[in-house]
């Protein structure tokens, strides 16, 4: 049970930690300066629950690392986040509606870990889903405004589903660990998460005029950790830049 | 030797210590000192942060630490918590009615804005779901039409 907690609680903590470094690179960037901050904002309510994550994480593991161990001296293959959230920035709408996406799985799943049998666990979930919350809000309001919006952005966000929607699978794998910790009380099925997120996703895809794509294939191997993009990798040089250069360095 | 001091007398030292990105209002006001109480013979306070992320999370800890021993306190333990979750429901009506002073709109139940907190007319609208930090949005009044944040009710 050890090994698939924290092979779960990685799984949380590196899909907050790599979506975060991903939004974050808009910070100078966004259309206006209300985008901006919003997306800083995001980037880093999705960092503190990252802490709390993967500070679990490394207690669980009892190895004497730490949550910023964990975050800054892993390589790309011990990285557990779904391929979804290592994916290059695209543009504004792409970022957009990757993060709809997530956000929609991720409310799915909060609302779940809630009421685990882990207390820390349940703790973690019920302070994270009260931002997250907020976050599913405003992503699928920007869908919506920018799907059923002009013609060039309505063609721009149905671009970013066609290109996102395969890689959204991967977030309702379910693997042995999953039964384990699902059959402990700890977690729910990552596959039960699916309908709820479903429902939402046709919802709010509806309204932005968007056509979900027919197929049902996923990308996969992020959260196994046996297969990700070649984009963690880069994403990894930048963000482990620091600790890489100068080991131990802190201020 | 200091001598030691009572509960009530900690909570109004707090009551002291202003937060750092809203000085108007004090820790205690915020809602986010959860306990104070003795461990032994040390002074053990208990905080929530508000947001998970909250980059102030820290200064607030090195604030509590300075204000203790400002008053001869060196001893402190200081216990992050996060169950439950911070609400602003926890915040004090001394505490909503200097943050309406101050320019920003205090937390509503109604999700939005009573009023502008610059000249009192209910006609608002939301500019941006974020404002200058993770607790608050950004609204415009439609009256005056000055811009305002709004401390977010969660
Ligand atoms: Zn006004």
């Amino acid at each position: 049970m050890g090994d698939h907690l924290f092979e779960f609680l990685l799984r949380q903590g590196d899909n907050t930690l790599i979506l975060s470094h991903r939004i974050s690179e808009w910070c100078g960037h966004a259309p206006i300066i209300e985008e901006d901050i919003a997306l800083a904002n995001i980037a880093l309510d999705l960092l503190g629950q990252t802490q709390m994550w993967l500070g679990l994480a490394a207690e669980v593991e009892g190895a004497g690392r730490s949550a910023d161990d964990l975050a800054m001296l892993r390589d790309a293959w011990d990285f557990r986040n779904s391929i979804l959230v290592e994916r290059p920035n695209g543009d504004f709408g792409q970022t957009m509606m990757r993060q709809f996406l997530f956000d929609a799985y991720h409310v799915e799943l909060l609302n779940r870990l809630v009421s685990s049998a882990d207390e820390r666990i349940a703790a973690i979930a019920a302070k994270s889903l009260k931002e997250v919350e907020y976050h599913v809000e405003r992503s699928a309001s920007i869908v919506i405004a920018l799907g059923d919006g002009s013609e060039e952005s309505h063609a721009r966000m149905q671009a970013a589903l066609d290109d996102q929607w395969t890689f959204a699978g991967e977030l309702f794998e379910t693997d042995a660990g999953d039964h384990a910790l699902n059959d402990a009380g700890i977690a729910p099925l990552p596959s039960e998460l699916r309908a709820g997120f479903n429902a939402r996703a046709t919802a709010v895809l509806g309204d932005a005029t968007l056509i979900i794509p027919e197929t049902t294939f996923a990308h996969s191997g992020g959260r196994s950790g046996k297969r990700h993009s070649e984009h963690l990798g880069h994403l990894l040089t930048q963000m482990q830049w620091l600790q890489r250069a100068y080991p131990g360095a802190t201020w | 030797m200091v001598k030691t001091p009572d509960i009530d007398t900690v909570w109004q030292w707090l009551d002291q210590v202003p937060d750092p990105e809203i000085p108007v209002i004090s820790l205690v006001d915020l809602g986010i000192v959860r306990d104070v109480a003795y461990q032994g013979d040390r002074v053990r306070i208990t905080l929530s942060p508000t947001y998970s992320g909250c980059p102030a999370t820290r200064v607030i800890e090195e604030d509590v630490r300075t204000a203790m021993r400002d008053h001869g306190i060196d001893q402190v333990i200081i216990n992050q918590q996060i169950s439950p979750p911070w609400t602003t429901d926890w915040m004090s009506d001394k505490g909503k009615a200097k943050l309406k002073d101050y320019g920003i709109a205090p937390p509503s139940a109604k999700g939005q804005p009573e009023a502008c907190p610059i000249c009192g007319a209910g006609a608002v609208s939301l500019v941006s779901q974020f404002g200058s930090t993770p607790c608050k949005a950004h609204w415009r009044c439609e009256e005056c039409r000055e811009s305002f944040d709004y401390f977010k009710c969660i």
